[in-house]
């Protein structure tokens, strides 16, 4: 098994088809074909090969516009996103309002492995108030699950894609176990500083978490951990983890990996999964619904091959909407199934983000060093006022951590722009010591904070609006609370007060929160909109992320979250996806399903 | 890209175009400062090749005639002159590189386009007025001249606020081009995009200069 054409997908029989290829996709074929099921992954993207596709080493002088961002490549051209970005041709989204304040932003790709291929690669762990908020300061959702029922997948997942960082213990930021995190990589010069002058004003600073390998995955302990009693699948991924690389500490982990030292679904999950005989790939196939039977269980999927444009239809006797959070809203609504509740499309999050960044003469004229390190979070700071919040000291909440940074990254076409505000305007050999002079010493940070699932945040089918393919599109609801941005006006006080101790200088002052809040989505930390709950009336699934209405359809991506902690989302979202797939594979056994 | 996409860009960019009041003809006998750009030209496609080797004038055309390109050329390396560390900003291809910004059919470029061939007219007129010469035939010292008068937002008399606003884009864009190459990124001491099998971290000495160690 393999990838295969659409045509050939009609004549098999599987298992569990599941919809979409990236970090839920990924997890849950992986476990799924590790444990011996047959299953069909279809992917709306094309067929994408890291190996021979990332632009490994390549400097900006050799891409178009020296790598600046554009329509067609927003996050730069050597970003490894396909076809996607904020707008992907032909298939648009609407927002219900004209207020860019009350709009919606929606990241997509189209590619195998979706996003996973150029996300940040941070990887935090929800704590054990993040599971019951509610109980916690009385809004929100409370999972229907505590931390202890997730841990042993934080553990599974933290083991299986590679993430470093340290046990530090503190408050609500969970340690995982020995042996599981690989070793922290060493902080920059700005890290030590931000650190430094940080304490000064109480925010603490930790080693960062994120799903790159600092050392080879030890592939002689880890497949047994992960795959006990299952000999077959320990020595496929004993084979696997020893085709990964350790990191060479160059390229930015944004364009994907081609020596598979980072986690992308693409490098980590799918090659093993593969290597089952049990997975079967059909890329370019856009579902458009699910199916049903007459029993009232899901059927299977029907989809448009993008190749051809021919409807094709496959069935299975479980089928796992993966296909992030918002596309599998949109699958559910475009199938009219799963939503006796009215929750489907309702209390979608994004993650609150805001930031300040400034110059620092501190970092002036440093002696020459490669600081590329492993392009990122090599340290940052969890929440820290956890006490002052619950006694209602701040007047939002909850809490966000700090990404921060400065360092000396491979120059693109910001670089010695705009120096005005600290040279007054410079040119010829004096503007080439000025470039020198300020190169390194910019130093940025950035809140990463929990939004509150609230009424007015919700997606629905636009009533006239569809894409190239027919479907109907989403359409957005979205408005910040006073909580969101208490907490963005919150992030940019502190960052200055940081900066001030650092001594460092702004281009400009904090701002009110509605202006320091970025628009919603922009973050591309959305989730909800299927949530997870324990009572039928009021959410979609279970805590395995299956429908309450339809017992064999399973939502394993972002849909399922009630809240929406401030660490990002991936990590929990695979930890939940392996969870569901255990769930699965012991219901097929028991014959329930 | 499809036409309604092209439209869009376009309407954001026309959106952005700064008003350009320099009231002048062109100083090259009323030659335009850059050919058209196609209304309809295609970007590089949301699913470009990215292991080849892209060059300025591949993904789209360049357009700016070749008087506009000698001034263009005669302005980069007063901003980035060589010096003891490295060339001048020319040298390593900056001016294909501005053309190749100035005639991309994306919404920011198109933006800029008008600034910087508004620019160049306004440069090239202002020396004949000046000097009665181009731009390029001025000595380094009449270049100067020119150019102490635009360098400082703050310091700039007013009349000369479109020409300043044009200077900082073009000062922007010959940084952008000359930095992101070899020699410029070594210049500016970027030391990294070199493979290690480990990270070490920073120096003592950096440490040191940032009262850490």
């Amino acid at each position: 098994m393999s990838f295969i054409q659409s045509t050939q997908a009609d004549k098999n029989t599987y298992d569990v088809i599941v919809v979409g290829s990236g970090a839920a996709g990924g997890q849950t074929a992986y476990t799924l074909a590790m444990e011996g099921a047959r299953v069909l992954m279809l992917e709306a993207g094309r067929k994408y090969e890291p190996a021979s596709e990332t632009p490994m080493m390549q400097v900006n002088s050799q891409a178009p516009l020296r790598g600046a961002g554009t329509p067609e490549k927003p996050f730069g051209f050597w970003d490894a996103t396909i076809d996607g970005g904020w707008d992907v041709p032909g298939e648009p989204y609407t927002s219900a309002s004209e207020d860019p304040e009350r709009q919606f932003r929606w990241w997509r790709a189209r590619m195998l492995g979706g996003r996973t291929n150029h996300w940040g690669r941070i990887s935090l762990r929800n704590g054990p108030y993040d599971f019951k908020p509610h109980t916690r300061d009385g809004l929100g959702f409370d999972w229907p699950m505590n931390y202890q029922d997730l841990a042993p997948y934080y553990d599974k997942v933290e083991m299986l894609i590679g993430v470093y960082g340290e046990n530090d213990g503190l408050e609500n930021t969970p340690n995982s176990p020995a042996g599981v995190l690989l070793p922290a990589p060493k902080p920059l010069v700005s890290d030590l500083l931000f650190k430094k002058h940080a304490a000064k004003v109480g925010v603490p600073t930790i080693a960062g978490h994120r799903a790159v390998l600092t050392t080879r995955l030890d592939h002689k302990r880890l497949p047994a951990l992960l795959h006990p009693g299952n000999t077959k699948a320990q020595k496929i991924l004993a084979a696997d983890m020893q085709k990964r690389s350790a990191c060479i500490f160059a390229t930015p982990c944004g364009r994907g990996c081609s020596i598979r030292a980072n986690y992308q679904s693409t490098t980590v999950h799918l090659p093993p999964a593969l290597d089952t005989g049990n997975l079967d790939i059909v890329t370019d196939a856009m579902v458009r619904a699910v199916t049903k039977r007459a029993d009232g269980k899901a059927e299977g999927v029907v989809y448009i091959d993008r190749k051809t444009g021919t409807e094709h239809r496959v069935r299975a006797r479980i089928v796992v909407l993966a296909a992030s959070a918002l596309e599998s809203v949109r699958i559910l609504l475009n199938s009219g199934v799963a939503n006796s509740s009215g929750k489907v499309g309702k209390y979608i999050m994004d993650t609150v983000g805001a930031g300040l960044s400034g110059q620092v003469p501190l970092l002036e004229n440093m002696p020459l060093h490669n600081e590329d390190g492993v392009d990122g979070l090599h340290m940052y700071t969890p929440w820290w006022l956890y006490k002052e919040q619950l006694a209602g000291k701040l007047g939002f909440a909850r809490g966000y951590h700090i990404e921060f940074g400065g360092g000396r990254d491979m120059p693109g076409m910001g670089i010695a722009s705009g120096l005005e505000w600290l040279n007054g305007g410079t040119y010829g050999k004096k503007f080439k010591e000025d470039a020198r002079r300020y190169y390194g010493s910019f130093f940025y940070m950035t809140g990463r904070g929990e939004m509150i699932p609230n009424e007015d945040c919700y997606a629905e089918l636009d009533p006239t609006v569809k894409d190239k393919f027919g479907i109907p599109v989403l359409r957005f609801h979205w408005k910040w609370s006073q909580h969101e941005l208490g907490q963005a006006a919150h992030m940019e006080k502190t960052f200055a007060d940081i900066l001030d101790v650092m001594g460092g200088r702004y281009a400009r002052k904090p701002q009110a929160g509605n202006k320091a809040i970025k628009q919603g989505g922009v973050i591309i930390h959305e989730v909800g909109g299927a949530i997870m709950g324990t009572d039928p009336k009021k959410s979609v699934t279970n805590s395995f992320g299956q429908c309450w209405d339809m017992k064999n359809l399973f939502i394993t991506d972002g849909a399922t979250l009630c809240s929406n902690a401030d660490k990002n989302p991936t990590l929990t979202i695979m930890a939940l996806a392996w969870r569901s797939a255990d769930h699965m594979l012991s219901l097929m056994k028991k014959k329930e399903l | 890209m499809d036409r309604r996409t092209t439209l869009k860009w376009m309407f954001t960019a026309a959106a952005t175009v700064p008003s350009l009041r320099f009231g002048i003809t062109s100083a090259w006998a009323g030659e335009a400062a850059a050919r058209d750009v196609a209304a309809d030209q295609a970007g590089y496609g949301t699913d470009p090749d990215l292991m080849k080797e892209w060059k300025s004038g591949g993904p789209w055309p360049l357009t700016l005639t070749e008087n506009a390109r000698a001034t263009a050329k005669a302005l980069c390396d007063l901003i980035i002159p060589a010096d003891d560390v490295s060339p001048a900003a020319s040298s390593v291809g900056v001016v294909d590189f501005i053309d190749e910004w100035i005639s991309a059919p994306y919404p920011q470029q198109r933006g800029d386009r008008p600034v910087v061939l508004n620019g160049l007219l306004w440069i090239e007129a202002e020396s004949q007025k000046r000097f009665g010469q181009s731009f390029p035939a001025l000595s380094e010292a009449q270049r100067a001249q020119i150019a102490d008068d635009l360098c400082s937002p703050a310091k700039a008399k007013p009349e000369f606020a479109d020409a300043v606003k044009f200077f900082s884009k073009f000062r922007d864009l010959t940084a952008g081009g000359f930095y992101t190459t070899p020699v410029g990124m070594n210049d500016i001491g970027y030391r990294g995009n070199v493979p290690l099998t480990s990270f070490e971290g920073p120096p003592l000495e950096a440490l040191k200069k940032a009262g850490l160690a």
